[in-house]
């Protein structure tokens, strides 16, 4: 090992049955730097932190790690702890019905008796260094999402380092948490820990990271420094071709044709309910492509719930193709032809055990009815068919939905609710944690279905992802609508200083 | 009697097929049924033998062990298919049963000695189905309040089962002045022991008869896909439209009807009760059914086929240990060493790590082939 190295992997191989995860992997992070490790959905990147955190026994190759002699063998995660590489993975791992100081103590206390006093100080000192607004003795459940994560961090961070594993860590954090995080790795890095930062977000791999090393097909594309890498050039490494710029999508379909003066697929009146929400209105056109934005926790989530009937509603008049009608639970709005595909795919979207199959039909299969299951044939064909048209990578339709790599489980919530053929379609969050090339494909499917004379609503906290697809923005602020931008006043500056608030 | 042995008319597929058996959830139970077979066969091969006798009733009826346990097993089958409903949508267990059988039973039994303190002639028939309707019903209600225990309080079910657990039997005393009700007509006797003529116990019908109603219900309904998706995640099944708290509810309900089933035929093998003792004890041997058919206590994913199965192991096993001349008062340390072996078998860990090994093999061999060319 050179001088310098903290971590190598070198050779890794892993096989899943029927599939080679990893091929031949090399893998270096130095002392003090931040890695990025890219790739598409299913090239091996969480394969790799599972193999190097224990999560998975490795099927070949060897593990260097800094300040021991030869291969080390990391059998458990627990091994991995011992050897000094933590993790914080995409999904909060952490007990939502502990406290916040318990949640970044546990497992790590030495002995039968646990200090409770110095637990508690200790956390609270960790949490003000980082400026993590949580109190210790606070139920972790009871926190934001955001502040989940930046617990899951703080641990990570206490456990004093010599590798933190980064994993999608970003996908559920606003703007000014991002820079909190950011703040918090650059010092780390200053501390000499080596860093792999496993993200979705090229702009935060170019704000922060050092070096870059891209994975395709589970096999190792290259390790670059991040100065000789630019954008376009990682974009075409991971997908293995040649980019077709984003920002050419909105361009083959034309949002001018809405008539705005139609009666709206759906249209809401001082719609509210008990999620903390302010009564909005609001109404979307055929064809029509728009969106909810605002920071997070500003009530865009709420709002399409509310619309969908996922929370209770309170009041509010809803009408769909100008009839007034009732809608108190998802079950009304399916039957009214709208569907939604909720932000929190793992807890809200996938039902993980059952397989593909049957996460596809399940929206139509409830809609038909109870008494009325779809034949056994009837099904398959469905779920081929959706496999197909979305090029979702999965062995066959009876593999269980949660083997699948995140953006294939997302493609199969998404099949699964164009098979029960809406009219009005709400994405909330659709590219949130998925790869490039599938975000790319999601939008460009969007616009297709307005094409069709589908409407959508579509939230993303990626605001060029927003400014690509839609054509109408809602802009939330605190639970509460505080503007509606089109045509022109799209752009990233005049949205900002709408979220924003203060002069326009 | 059917064992997963590999054919050899394929050839090459012989691994396959035996790769499939052995990773297949009947396994478990069907592999228990067959150590308890040979078992027997080397001890005893009389074990097996059954003969055509004519009974006190002056029929012919068939006996022998085989048929004991096919007969006593009915119940625990019965069980069976609605603990293995709960537990998948709800991810825990009805400890009532054993209690609401003593209901059920006991009910049968007032409206039979209550409405006919002079039984005669065809009236008998109308008194029958009168008391198994209302038993059905008061079944279902007490399985209606379990359940909205569980779907609308977000009671932990065996917490919220342990209310009539305990209560259960009380009220089955109360429901008869705790008296001892025994019923003199043997027509009464049919449901639990044979039908005049027919060789076979009638139990063994009656529950051949709640199997296909439950194989046509999960072949025509949703039922399987719904109580799935919402042992699997509630929240996610709620907002593709379907109402957990409803398919929690149904679930009971149904364990509820399988419950009065049960205490009919319990009630008609004596044509009297004993409050304390009918069906003691049963409420674990179909939680352990539904463990042994390999699924999960935790709900999701279920195989009704292998639970049922998993009855008649724990009957196949009781009667052997009957055989073995186990006193009854240990018969239950023997079963428990027995059921230890066999759940650790169908566990879920173990079952992954049976399957972890599956993959490594099927990888390695992928790996070979690949050098290969």
């Amino acid at each position: 090992m050179e001088q310098g190295t903290v971590l190598e992997m070198r050779g890794i191989c892993k096989y899943f049955p029927g599939v080679r995860a990893l091929e031949q992997v090399d893998f270096t992070l130095r002392e003090g730097e931040i890695h990025a490790l890219m790739g598409e959905n299913g090239a091996g990147k969480s394969t790799l932190i599972k193999v190097l955190t224990g999560v998975y026994p490795k099927d070949g190759g060897v593990i260097l790690l800094s300040g021991t002699d030869g291969p080390v063998h990391i059998k458990s995660p627990q091994d991995a702890q011992n050897a000094g590489i933590a993790t914080v993975y995409q999904e909060i791992t952490l007990c939502p019905n502990l406290t916040v100081a318990e949640n970044m103590y546990i497992g790590r206390t030495k002995g039968p008796v646990t200090n409770w006093r110095k637990m508690i100080s200790d956390a609270g000192r960790l949490l003000d260094e980082l400026g993590i607004p949580a109190h210790p003795k606070q139920q972790l459940g009871n926190c934001s999402i955001a502040v989940q994560q930046m617990v899951a961090i703080a641990r990570a961070v206490d456990m004093e380092c010599k590798v933190l594993i980064l994993d999608e860590p970003t996908s559920s954090l606003d703007e000014q948490e991002v820079q909190k995080l950011f703040k918090l790795m650059r010092d780390l890095k200053a501390k000499g820990v080596g860093i792999i930062f496993v993200t979705h977000f090229l702009e935060q791999v170019y704000e922060v990271c050092d070096r870059i090393t891209v994975l395709r097909d589970g096999q190792l594309v290259g390790e670059y420094i991040i100065e000789d890498l630019p954008r376009v050039q990682l974009v075409s490494k991971m997908l293995g071709k040649d980019f077709d710029d984003m920002a050419d999508i909105k361009s083959d379909s034309d949002t001018e044709n809405i008539d705005y003066e139609s009666t709206p697929v759906y249209e809401a009146m001082g719609l509210t309910g008990t999620t903390g929400i302010k009564p909005f209105d609001f109404e979307i056109h055929k064809g029509e492509v728009n969106g909810f934005t605002g920071l997070l926790g500003s009530g865009r989530s709420e709002s399409v719930r509310a619309i969908f009937g996922a929370d209770r509603v309170t009041r509010g008049v809803v009408r769909i193709d100008g009839k007034p009608v009732k809608i108190r639970k998802p079950l009304d709005a399916m039957k009214h032809g709208i569907s939604y595909l909720p932000e929190d795919r793992k807890l809200d979207g996938i039902v993980g055990d059952l397989s593909v199959r049957d996460n596809i039909i399940l929206a139509l299969q409830v809609m038909k009815g109870f008494f009325k299951p779809f034949s056994r044939a009837q099904a398959e064909q469905f779920a081929d068919e959706y496999i197909k048209l979305l090029n979702i990578k999965t062995a066959s339709s009876d593999t269980p939905i949660k083997s699948l790599s995140g953006g294939n489980q997302q493609k199969v919530i998404l099949a699964r609710w164009l098979l029960a053929n809406p009219v009005y379609l709400i994405l909330d969050e659709p590219t949130r944690g998925i790869d490039v090339g599938t975000k790319v494909e999601i939008q460009k499917l969007v616009l297709k279905l307005a094409s069709e004379g589908k409407s959508v609503t579509f939230i993303s906290s990626e605001i060029d992802e927003m400014i690509r697809t839609c054509s109408r923005l809602i802009v939330m602020r605190d639970g509460k609508v505080v503007g509606e931008l089109k045509g022109k006043d799209l752009n990233q500056n005049k949205i900002m200083a709408t979220i924003a608030g203060g002069e326009s | 009697m059917t064992t997963p042995e590999p054919k050899l008319k394929t050839g090459r597929s012989v691994k396959d097929i035996f790769g499939k058996l052995f990773f297949n959830q009947l396994l478990i139970p069907l592999v228990a049924l067959l150590f308890l077979v040979i078992l027997n066969l080397f001890a005893d091969p009389s074990f097996f033998k059954i003969t055509l006798e004519k009974s006190s009733t002056g029929f012919y009826i068939l006996s022998g062990n085989l048929i004991s346990i096919i007969d006593n097993g009915s119940e625990l089958a019965i069980l069976a298919i609605g603990m293995t409903l709960v537990t998948a949508a709800s991810g825990g267990q009805d400890i009532s049963v054993g209690s609401a059988i003593a209901i059920a039973g006991s009910i049968v039994l007032r409206v039979i000695k209550g409405l006919s303190p002079s039984i005669s002639g065809g009236e008998l028939a109308l008194y029958l189905i009168f008391a198994f309707v209302l038993c059905v019903i008061v079944s279902a209600l007490f399985g209606a309040f379990n359940g909205a225990l569980v779907a609308f309080f977000k009671i932990q079910p065996m917490v919220a089962t342990l209310i009539l657990f305990t209560a259960g039997r009380s009220i089955a005393a109360w429901i008869n002045n705790n008296e001892n009700i025994s019923i003199n007509d043997d027509r009464f006797k049919y449901f639990g022991n044979f039908l005049p003529g027919i060789p076979v116990p009638t139990p063994v019908f009656i529950s051949a008869i709640c199997m296909i109603v439950i194989a046509v219900v999960l072949k025509f309904t949703n039922l399987r896909l719904y109580s799935q998706a919402v042992g699997i995640n509630s929240s996610s099944s709620r907002l593709n439209g379907i109402n957990p708290k409803m398919i929690k509810l149904l679930t009971f309900i149904i364990l509820g009807v399988c419950v009065a089933v049960c205490g009919f035929i319990k009630v008609s093998r004596t044509a009297s009760i004993t409050y304390a003792v009918i069906a003691n004890n049963i409420e674990m041997d179909a939680i352990l059914a539904v463990a042994l058919g390999g699924n999960n206590l935790g709900g999701g994913k279920f195989n009704m086929t292998a639970s049922i199965i998993g009855a008649y192991v724990i009957q196949f096993l009781t009667t052997t240990l009957f055989k073995f001349k186990v006193s009854s008062t240990a018969i239950s340390a023997y079963k428990a060493v027995v059921v230890i072996f066999l759940i650790i078998l169908s566990a879920p860990v173990v079952r992954r790590g049976l399957s972890n090994l599956k993959n490594k093999y099927i990888a390695s061999r992928s790996q070979v082939k690949k050098e290969g060319v």
